[in-house]
Parts: structure tokens; sequence; C-alpha cells
């Protein structure tokens, strides 16, 4: 096995990622720091962002109103601590951005321009068009070529995390190009391996979003928080996921039904008149826009398309040149995804998964339980989504927090003591050896069929409703997935070099162990808060769980739930109301 | 969906530990009027063959991953629809002009290098404190480099690239029209550091103006003009002109 020695070792090449290895560098330029990503870093999910990002800026717009947008979206389930440093660093970030040389769209003075999102008072989105998250990534991976402290090895596989005595000693990876392995003795470590959305069919999310940053964690001791918290996305193609930015929206687009009627009035989001206006009807959030679909469909309003039903995302009162200026991406996503095009015709759109809301439990400074190891990102759950992630805050996350954890990083390598390579290397031999027996196995099934049948369990028993009788279900499936992926996937592929399928494989064990605690922190959490939505238990039930849900490991077994208490400093749990008395907004 | 036909994708395979030459692999794969090339070659590989290798990620043309040659021209094969080719047969091969890691993967450690050689970041007169504020930037100082920032690294043009086929250290379309991206940007003052890649005979001065890169360019970026605009610049900075007038 290859050995390589390095401070700080990041693990994921995306946004949190990037942000954190340019953060330990402006630390300490004599640390060593290892960026390794299993796709080239600008590949990343984060390349996909839409929308925009948060961070206040406007004189009619406060830090207060970004932290009660955020608080009551997420339906008091953020930890306020939490949520309060992040609205108070967002807006530097975003500068930081500018200065690196983010492409932000401007107002005709050449200042900053921002656009509405759902769930927010005021207009606080930063947007370089409709590809906010492609120009951020590319810019940080661009810049982070300034930094000689970092070394990236692209397109190394990380299969496991070693631990001793409750600290990261070492990152186990496979170079993927030969199928090597190589242990990276690290001091500490930082996950930024981006969500679980693959675990769903029909999800917005790239092929690399497999949760295996979650999956380490679980297996090396660490909790994941809050996972029954799935963000469905309401504008989605149907089959493909592809997401419609919420920016549409943002923009002024409006959703209709078969009849062409805006049905989101029904449901809480209403009145029609003034539109637009801020937390009302197409500017509500995601949970209640999907679960609004959800009930126009089983009303038989919904349109039908050979993927499923659908509604109409209606863009064009906007007119061609705004819609060609502010959303050029979607455009051509629709027109060649979807053979619409948004000029002339509404687009068919349904929810589809797109954000996990929960993740590695972490405190305000990304530290995880385990000594020395990091997590920032949508792979962590650092606290400020709660049971409903606003649109635009996570873009704003990833940085605000991908650079806490990588200057907490920093300066724990100054202090942390040596320790013996040689049991690092011990245990590293003993997790290879369970990687390579992988390619090994003589019997067993297709790694699709498991795959499948993963995806299959989740959408029917986790989806955006839930009961209890299917969540038992699900967790019966996925248990016995688990138990057949460790009977064996026969792979077509024995080679070491470049072997996808191989990769594809230890994925899946991490996407069950992840879809496992969804559903089965879904099975306990008996209300109905945020986007967690139970048939069978439909309040609110702040007597009993006003409190996150914490899966830990179980090993070969289910993973053990329990609560852990929410941190409220100045917003008491109350009515989340959207719609109604809000202000006129305007639209620029 | 009832609308199924078959088609027949004809695969490239290599692997550079057990083959001593490429050779073609023929597979019968079943599609729907939706489904790309990608969504093709990833039914091989669930139901026919866990071995065949490619890359891909975000299957909506903005990652880059999932470039090759589809009947002999560079496209992205997640919006490349099988409909299209019907009744095929589809080819499909690695990424012209790049050593082939495994099937239909290239290595692109040479881009990455080039990619970090043009210094790919803002060099800034002074550093101002983030208190101070976003930069001023018009919406007319954003469009002159806007295009160019708009470069996924998908390599299509590479592929396109007869020069590049012919001398691998041509710097290439991608990378210079990332260069010509932070030049062209108001906040940045880096033109002379990134000259010496731009003047250098493997730079601006190999491009014979085939033009083809910015035809295959599947995000609108028109790399031939970054790399002509160029040769004016350098032709400038070698007559002093340039640096005289201050960079940009």
């Amino acid at each position: 096995m290859r050995i390589i020695s390095a401070d700080v070792v990041v693990i994921g090449g995306g946004g949190a990622g990037l942000r954190a290895a340019i953060a330990a560098a402006e630390a300490d330029p004599g640390l060593a720091i290892a960026l390794i990503s299993k796709v080239l870093p600008m590949r990343s999910h984060t390349v996909a962002a839409e929308g925009g990002s948060a961070g206040v800026v406007r004189d009619d717009d406060s830090l207060d109103n970004h932290f009660d947008d955020t608080v009551t979206g997420g339906e008091w389930l953020c930890d306020q601590d939490v949520v309060d440093y992040f609205v108070r660093h967002c807006t530097e970030e975003m500068v930081q951005l500018e200065r690196w040389g983010c492409p932000w769209s401007r107002k005709p003075d050449g200042s900053i321009n921002v656009r509405f999102f759902g769930g927010m008072k005021v207009q606080r989105t930063w947007f370089a068009a409709d590809k906010s998250g492609f120009h951020i990534l590319h810019t940080l991976f661009q810049t982070s070529h300034k930094y000689p402290a970092i070394t990236r090895y692209d397109e190394y596989f990380c299969a496991d995390l070693i631990v001793e005595d409750g600290r990261v000693r070492g990152v186990v990876a496979i170079e993927i190009a030969t199928g090597e392995m190589v242990l990276f003795h690290c001091k500490a470590a930082v996950l930024a391996t981006g969500g679980a959305g693959r675990v769903f069919r029909q999800n917005t999310n790239a092929g690399i979003v497999t949760g295996e940053g979650m999956g380490l964690a679980l297996r090396a001791g660490a909790v994941l928080r809050d996972m029954e918290f799935v963000q469905w996305h309401p504008t989605c193609l149907p089959g493909t996921g592809i997401l419609m930015s919420e920016a549409c929206r943002g923009e002024g687009a409006i959703l209709t039904n078969k009849d062409g009627y805006r049905y989101l009035q029904d449901y809480g989001l209403g009145p029609l008149d003034p539109w637009p206006r801020a937390k009302a009807m197409e500017l509500g959030p995601r949970d209640r826009l999907s679960q609004a679909f959800w009930h126009e469909d089983k009303k038989g309003n919904t349109i039908q398309t050979p993927h499923g039903s659908a509604v109409n995302l209606d863009l064009r009162h906007l007119g061609e040149k705004k819609i060609l200026e502010r959303l050029p991406l979607i455009t051509e996503a629709a027109r060649t995804f979807a053979g619409v095009d948004p000029v002339r015709e509404p687009i068919p759109v349904r929810p589809a998964v797109h954000y996990t809301m929960g993740g590695i439990a972490t405190n305000v400074m990304t530290e995880t339980a385990i000594s020395g190891l990091y997590a920032a990102g949508e792979c962590a759950s650092v606290g400020i989504h709660g049971a409903n992630r606003l649109g635009s805050n996570s873009l704003a996350e990833i940085v605000v927090f991908g650079k806490v954890a990588g200057e907490r990083a920093a300066q724990y390598v100054r202090s942390a003591r040596p320790v013996s390579p040689e049991r690092t290397a011990r245990l590293a031999e003993a997790s290879a050896t369970r990687v390579l027996r992988l390619l090994g196995n003589e019997r067993g099934e297709r790694l699709a069929e498991i795959r499948d049948a993963m995806m299959d369990a989740m959408e029917e028993g986790v989806g955006l409703y839930r009961t209890e009788a299917g969540l038992k279900a699900a967790c019966r499936t996925l248990a016995d997935l688990r138990a057949r992926y460790r009977r064996g996937i026969r792979l077509d592929d024995r080679n070491r070099a470049f072997n996808t399928e191989w990769l594809a494989a230890i994925e899946l064990g991490s996407m069950l162990e992840v879809a496992e605690a969804m559903a089965h922190a879904a099975l306990w959490r008996r209300e109905s808060r945020g986007a967690h939505q139970r048939l069978d238990a439909t309040a609110r039930d702040d007597r009993r769980f006003l409190v996150h849900s914490i899966a830990r490991s179980g090993g070969d077994g289910a993973p053990q739930i329990k609560s852990a208490p929410v941190t409220i400093t100045k917003s008491r749990p109350g009515s989340r109301v959207y719609g109604g008395a809000g202000a006129k907004a305007e639209l620029t | 969906m009832t609308d199924t036909r078959t088609i027949r994708i004809e695969a490239l395979r290599f692997n550079p530990e057990t083959d001593s030459a490429p050779r073609l692999q023929r597979y019968d794969v079943p599609f729907t009027p939706d489904m790309s090339v990608l969504q093709g070659l990833q039914y091989i590989k669930d139901h026919l063959d866990g071995s065949l290798t490619f890359r891909w990620s975000c299957r909506m043309a903005v990652c880059g991953s999932c470039g090759m040659m589809i009947n002999g021209r560079p496209h992205l094969s997640c919006e490349t629809f099988l409909r299209d080719l019907y009744p095929g047969p589809v080819r499909v091969e690695p990424l012209d002009h790049f050593p082939v890691q495994r099937d239909l993967a290239i290595d692109q450690a040479g881009f990455l290098d080039k990619l970090a050689a043009i210094k790919p970041y803002i060099v800034s007169a002074k550093d101002k404190p983030l208190s101070e504020g976003p930069s001023r930037q018009t919406p007319a100082q954003l469009d002159a480099y806007y295009q160019y920032s708009q470069c996924i690294n998908c390599l299509l043009c590479y592929a396109a690239c007869p020069q590049f086929g012919l001398n691998p250290d041509f710097i290439g379309p991608a990378a210079l029209s990332l260069l010509h991206r932070y030049n062209l940007d108001s906040r940045d003052i880096g033109w002379s550091v990134r000259a010496d890649v731009a003047n250098a005979e493997v730079g601006v001065w190999e491009c014979t103006v085939v033009g083809y890169c910015s035809e295959v360019c599947p995000k609108g970026v028109d790399p031939m003009h970054a790399v002509n605009e160029n040769k004016v610049n350098s032709a400038l900075d070698y007559l002093g002109v340039k640096r005289l007038l201050g960079g940009r």
C-alpha cells in the first residue's frame, strides 16, 4: 500500500471541500493539505446548483430577517446559535467569492444584483444567471491553484476512515486510474462529500451524490442527525429529475395544474393577489410547494406524462429577453431534455428528491464526535436547515462552514500529538483487504438489482408523505437488501485499474446504510414537520419532537435512533404561516 | 413506455493492462425516445456488461464529464439522443487526441497541467479588506469576459483541434479561453504574468484557425476568438506596446 503523509486531508472537491482547503492553506501556508476527490473537482455536484446564494446586502434587509426566515423555514428544528453565526458570515463569503472572480450578476451601476427565493422576506439571493453553483465551483477550483500548500489527488476514491482512540489518523483511498490502495496519514480530516439524494430514484442529483461521506463517518463512530428530513424540490423534469431552478419562481414564474389553475392558493399559500408577494404562492418554501403537488395529484388535477404526473411551470409572461438573460441554463435544459421551449410553452414539472437536510452531526465549529474529524456542506448537519432548507442557504452554507472546517482543522493540526504510524498502517491494511474482497466475489447478484430495489423501497415507503406501515416495510426491505449485499455482489469487472463497477459497489454499501438511517429516523419521528410529513401523525408535536434525531451505526443491524436537544436562543416555536399578510414583492 | 426500439451501440474497448490493441464491442440496447447515449451506456453497464468504463455525473450538460466521440464527432453523451442516431449503429470512442486510460475514459492530466499554467485566478492590484464590500463591475464589464467563463472543461474542443492532435504540448483552446477570461476581467491586472504562456511557441501562435473547437463547444464559448484576440495582444506585447498600455 502506498503511503502519503499530510497534515490535513480534505475529502471532497466541491464547494465545501475547496473552500476548506483554501481556508486551511490561508490559515497556515506551511501545512501539507491533501484534497481528495473521486472526480475532478470541477465535476462535483456544486456545479449543478442553479439559483443562487443567500447574503444580506440590501438596505431593506437585515440579519434578523435572514435568521427569522431560516428558523421559520426549518420549522424551529434549526440550532439557532448556528443560524446566528451563519447569517452573520454569509455576506462576507459572497464578497470573498466576488474578489476571487465569481461573475455575479450586476445592476446597471455595477453593484450586486439579488433575486427573490422561496420563503425569504426580502431579495437576498446573489446569483450568476442561473449557473450560480457552476460559477462558484469553478471560481473556487481555479482560485485553489494559487495555494502551493494544496496538493490535489483527483479521482481518488475514499473507502475508509482510520480512527484510533477516538481520533482520526488516516484515510484509505483507491487511486481510480490504477486501482492502487493508498493510505493518507493525517492529523485532521474534513469530510465534504455532499449529500445522498441518489438513494431515491427520481432526484436532481449528479450520479456521484451517493452519501459515502455519511457512511464513512457512521461506520467510524460519528452520528447522523435529522436524516428523516429529505427535501423534495417542487419543480423538476419528470423521469430524469433535472432541476428547473427555484430562480424561475424567484423571477416570477407561476405553477398551474391541468386546468390552468394556480392551485397553490388552495394550500395556505394564497391569496392570489396582490402578486408577486414575498413568501406567498410560488415564492413559498419547497416543502409546502412539493406537498401541494402531492395533494393536487391525489385530486386528479395533474397532467399525465410517461414518467409520472406533472404540473406546469409557466415562464412565458416573463418574456424572451428576461428568460434568456436570467435563466439561460434551465431554458437550454428544458429544450434539450424535455423538448419544451419555455419561451413559448410551460414546462411540465414534478417534485424530485433534491437535498439531504440531515447529515453528519457537527457543532458550529464543524467538529464531529471524532477528534480531528470535521464535516461541512451537504454531508454535514451543522444545524442551520432544521426540518426544511430554504433555497439559496446551501450555497452559502458550503462556503461559510467550509471555511470554518478548514480553519479549525489547521488549528487542530498544530496541537495534535504524534502517533505511531505502524498501528495506523495495520488498520489500513485490514481495511484495504475488506475493500479488495469485493473484487473477488465468485457468486452474488448484479449491482443494479440491489441498487434499483433500494431506490424503489425509498420512493415507496420514505416519500413525500409517510405512514408507519410504509416506513416499517421500507426498513424491512432495506435490512434484507443489506443482507443480500453482504452475501455478495458479483462484479463483471475484476480489473484493478479504472474499475467503476467496483467503486459503485463500495458506494452502494454506504447508500444502503444511509437509506436505512433515513427510514428508521422517519419511523421514529411520529409527527409532521417541514419536509417530514406523516399521514398517521399529521400535526407538529413540539412536546415530544422538538428535538433532533440521532442515528448511530448498529453494525450489520439497524441503526439506533435517539433524540438530542435543539438549541433555541431567541425564536420561540410558533406557527409557520405563508401567504396572506406578506408585503408585495418587487421583482427586478 | 411502449415506444421502445433497439439500437446497436459499438463501444471502443481498451484496457492497457490486458489489451495490446483497442477493439470495438457491440451491444444491442433497447431505448425509448427520451434516452441519451449516456443512458444507453448506463443500460449496458447495469444489464449487459459491468466492465464497460466511462465517466459521467450530472447528466444535464454542466459537469463536463461525459464527453466522447459519437460517430466520429465530439459530443457530451448526456445531451446526444439515441432517437436522433436511429437506426444506428452508434459508434462511441474516447475523445480524440488524448491517451486512453481505459475504454472511453481518457487521461486528463496534461490538460490539468495546462489549466494550472495559465494562472487561472484573479491577480488584483491590491488586497482590499472584505469589509469594503464587493467591487463594482458593470454589466458591460461583465459581458466582456462572461462567455469565456462558461467553459465546463469537457475537452470536446481539444478532441476537435487538429493542432493539439499534432502537438500535445499546445496549450489549447479551453486553457487559452480561460486565460483570456481572466485577462478581460475588470478586476484583474495579471496579463503580464500570463503573457509567457500566451506568447510561447505552444501558446496562441500554435493555433491555425480551423475553428472546429468553437463549433463543437456545447456551451457557446468561442475559443478560436479568444486565442486569436491573444495573437493581437501577443504581437503588441512583442513590439513592447502592450506593457506600455498597462496590461489588459
